[in-house]
């Protein structure tokens, strides 16, 4: 039993009796360059070029590791133990499941749910598929990167299309011409005939009051619903991924991180995103409060005037029910300020379909959708 | 009063700080959590609206009200539509705010029902807890059982903030009475340094800034205490010796990601074999001699690598992944642990068990174990007793249920690396998971061995 409680008298705390080990790993991070505290691998690191978004593929910078003998212990930042958190349980999963696939949309989330699985399994290749559920209403340039980064790490998508269902007529198109959540049947769909048991996805607990219930593995039925009352709980870093036939689990590595970690992280990382998260000149009306789009799936009501403005997203969805925002930030650097100051929820800033209603996200998961 | 409102989280690196809150019914901590969120600035402006505009349908706060009285902050906590239904909390929440100096992951565990069970998920990863005593009630029943919960998952520090302070005027008297009945209680548990802090959620008083309206505690405010304690690793990193659970073997072959293979063709990894894993105490640095478990096998670590980066040296919990220098048959499950450090693996397991699940345990059940990354049939051979939360002794038991804490000895398939709870935390816990449904229904703490030899123990 350890009975001693540490509290160190404030001015000698003990985060600031670490404050030589954290200048020394910051600068590294921040940066983005091998730690000077870490040795590449001769022979085989160094001699490996790192062609465009090479930062992508696995991390420019390792989390600081290595003290010299005899100094003060390693300490950890919050990006590195939240990255480790993650890595641990996209192995956990990958032991565990014999056919796990990671949703890919191309949005930042899971861009950063992908960097980290290919440093999970460094030097092997990302071992599972990704799976995307296509609203038809995406944006183009997020398609082409999604298509880019898939051919650069060599993975296999598999693409759900909800505009094949409206076509079939096996679901209508809303009223307020958002697809969002229509997802839901093809992504089920999609998990079933893949016969996937475990999909990782890229939500976290601070975008909804939802979500903040959610388990890191969280075990769905045959019909794909989340049960928040019976949830198994969740202890030390032990993870249970029991699960019987039909059912599947979705699996959250990123549960704990927020929206300024994973921004922290993408600039620390240098990882690549599409570009529409950072300032661009874009034709947008306003509706709602937001700054839309006009692209083939949203177009201005004649009342609404077009206007050019320097715009960008913090998050990406459908054109038709993400806003972007008005922002001059051109890199992540500039993000980390601008989110660090944001007085609004990315979702609350940019997402419609969350605005229908206090539980929009709580239906959404209950009914399948992540 | 209004709480000094923090500067907005450094753009630098800040360390992680897990905490949990506990508390019985109606003590005020919804209240006090939204208190730590809308003071660190974590609520932003349309979540801020949303609560506004509930509260003043509810006429909260009354017709004098102003700026932040006029908010319910327990609304901010507020969670799911069927709990906002029946005004109760069901299930942990986390939530996430910083300071200057930390990043915090708050587990924000519901007095209501399955407490136990809350308690326990929430109390499992925290590096502290914050258990909630309401002024005018004092130490209550379900405070003691929170205690004693605490106590027996072994969680860093224990804090005690004695709310609605403001309700009993600010009274020294009546926070002394209670602190002292806090450290009696502590004391019989073996909780030794049990920090109590006198705090209104509601106006603000000690949860942010230390208050003027109780000049009489000279002590920290909450959050002050919540940046400086020490975490888990902190305290244990130097002490605890290392241990790795083996989570996957890494080998290429020709599955290597795109781009290494570009130069030669992938010769450089083409015997590339590596173990995975995070570390789970301790630390680890090249040239390190350990010992594989269960085989009892002793190598060298001759790498540390990490997506591509070597490192000299790897700390609890970095995940990262080993090279050996001997070419050792070592598969998921096994443990890597330091040379010299570990005993030996058993096949009895004697634990404690905290049961989280509806469903009884009796003896002669058949579930599984899962402990680091193995998962291993057991049989319940004893349910030895379950332990008494008024007073803490353990009373005779033969089945355990819903949020009892009892002890068994079980009979395991094959041997586990364990250890007792007591000494290493990491590598002393284990799940308990009923082979029918999967589902987990208890929570796992490794006893001491009653003897050294198992075939003492008893027959089988």
């Amino acid at each position: 039993m350890s009975t001693s409680t540490t509290i160190v008298s404030a001015g000698a705390t003990s985060t600031a009796d670490a404050a030589p080990a954290d200048a020394a790993a910051a600068p590294n991070a921040a940066l983005g360059v091998a730690s000077g505290l870490t040795e590449p691998r001769a022979g085989l690191i160094e001699d490996q070029p790192r062609g465009e978004g090479a930062g992508a593929a696995f991390g420019a910078e390792a989390a600081p590791g290595a003290a010299p003998a005899g100094a003060a212990p390693t300490r950890l930042t919050s990006l590195d133990v939240l990255e480790s958190e993650a890595i641990h349980i996209i192995r956990e999963v990958v032991a565990e499941f014999e056919r796990p696939a990671l949703l890919f949309s191309g949005g930042k989330d899971s861009v950063l749910m992908l960097h980290l699985a290919t440093k999970a399994f460094w030097p092997g290749r990302v071992p599972f598929p990704v799976l995307h559920v296509d609203t038809g209403h995406n944006f183009p340039e997020v398609i082409e990167f999604r298509d880019r980064t898939v051919e650069r790490l060599g993975l296999r998508l598999v693409v759900g299309s909800v505009q094949e269902y409206i076509d079939r007529g096996e679901l209508a198109e809303r009223a307020d011409g958002t697809r969002n959540p229509l997802q839901t049947v093809p992504l089920l769909d999609t998990i079933k005939i893949n016969r996937f048991d475990a999909v990782f996805g890229g939500g976290r607990r601070d975008e909804d009051k939802a979500r903040a219930k959610e388990r890191i593995l969280s075990l769905r039925d045959e019909f794909g619903q989340w049960d928040p009352r019976n949830q198994r709980p969740e202890l030390w870093n032990l993870y249970n991924g029991r699960h019987t036939v039909g059912q599947h689990v979705r699996a959250f590595p990123i549960s704990n991180w927020t929206e300024l970690d994973v921004w922290r992280y993408i600039e620390r990382e240098r990882i690549e995103l599409p570009g529409l998260y950072y300032a661009h000149e874009r034709e947008v009306f306003a509706r709602d409060g937001m700054w839309r789009a006009v692209g083939d799936v949203s177009q201005p009501r004649p009342e609404e005037q077009v206007v050019t403005k320097t715009v960008r997203y913090r998050t990406v969805g459908d054109m038709s029910c993400t806003g972007a925002v008005e922002s001059a930030a051109a890199d992540a650097a500039a993000v980390v300020v601008e989110v660090a100051a944001s007085t609004l929820t990315e979702r609350g800033a940019t997402r419609a379909d969350d605005r229908i209603s206090e539980a929009a996200m709580e239906d959404r998961k209950k009914d399948g959708y992540f | 009063m209004t709480a000094q409102l923090l500067s907005p989280p450094a753009l630098g690196e800040s360390t992680l700080f897990r905490f949990a809150t506990a508390g019985s019914v109606d003590d005020g901590k919804s209240t006090l959590v939204g208190r730590l969120l809308h003071d660190s600035k974590a609520i932003l402006a349309d979540q801020l609206d949303a609560v506004a505009r509930t509260s003043a349908d509810r006429g909260f706060g009354g017709a004098n009200a102003t700026g932040i009285q006029k908010i319910d902050l327990a609304l901010l906590t507020d969670g799911l539509r069927a709990e906002r239904e029946q005004g109760i909390t069901i299930d942990v929440a986390y939530r996430y705010f910083a300071t200057d100096r930390r990043s915090f992951v708050l587990a924000d565990c519901p007095g209501h029902v399955q407490y136990t069970k809350n308690t326990v998920t929430g109390a499992s990863t925290a590096d502290a807890v914050v258990v909630l005593i309401d002024a005018r009630k004092g130490v209550l029943e379900q405070t003691r059982r929170h205690l004693s919960v605490l106590r027996l998952l072994r969680v860093p520090h224990v804090l005690v903030a004695v709310n609605k302070i403001d309700l009993v005027d600010y009274s020294e008297d009546v926070f002394a009475g209670i602190e002292a009945n806090v450290r009696q209680v502590g004391a019989e548990l073996g909780l030794a340094d049990v920090l109590v802090v006198p705090v209104s959620a509601l106006e603000g008083d000690n949860v942010v800034a230390a208050s003027p309206r109780t000049p009489w505690y000279a002590g920290p405010s909450l959050l002050e205490i919540l940046e400086t304690l020490a975490t888990t690793d902190d305290l244990e990193g130097g002490l605890e010796p290392f241990r790795f659970p083996v989570q996957s073997v890494i080998r290429p072959q020709g599955a290597l990601a795109p781009g290494l293979a570009d130069d030669d063709g992938g010769l450089a990894f083409r015997d590339y074999r590596a173990y995975a894993g995070q570390v789970a105490s301790g630390a680890i640095q090249v040239g390190e001699r350990v010992t594989v478990l269960p085989s009892g096998r002793p190598t060298v670590v001759v790498g540390i690598d990490f997506a591509g980066t070597e490192l000299q040296r790897a700390v609890a919990p970095q995940s990262v992944s080993l090279r050996l220098a001997d070419d050792i048959d070592v598969a998921r499950g096994d443990l890597i642990a330091a040379a010299g450090t570990f005993a030996e693996t058993s096949q009895d397991l004697y634990g404690e068990l905290c049961w989280l699940s509806p469903k009884p345990l009796r003896e002669g059940a058949k579930v599984l174990i899962k402990h680091g990354s193995r998962t291993v049939q057991a049989l319940v051979r004893v349910i030895s007793g379950k332990l008494d939360l008024e007073n803490f002794r353990e009373q005779p038991a033969s089945s355990l249920e819903l949020n009892d804490i009892g002890s068994a000895q079980l009979r395991l398939a094959s041997p586990l690396p364990v250890e007792a709870y007591a000494r290493h935390r990491r590598t002393g816990a284990f799940l308990v998971i009923d082979p029918t449904d999967g589902n987990t229904l208890a929570a796992g703490l490794v006893r001491e061995h009653p003897g050294d030899h198992e075939g003492e123990r008893y027959s089988i």
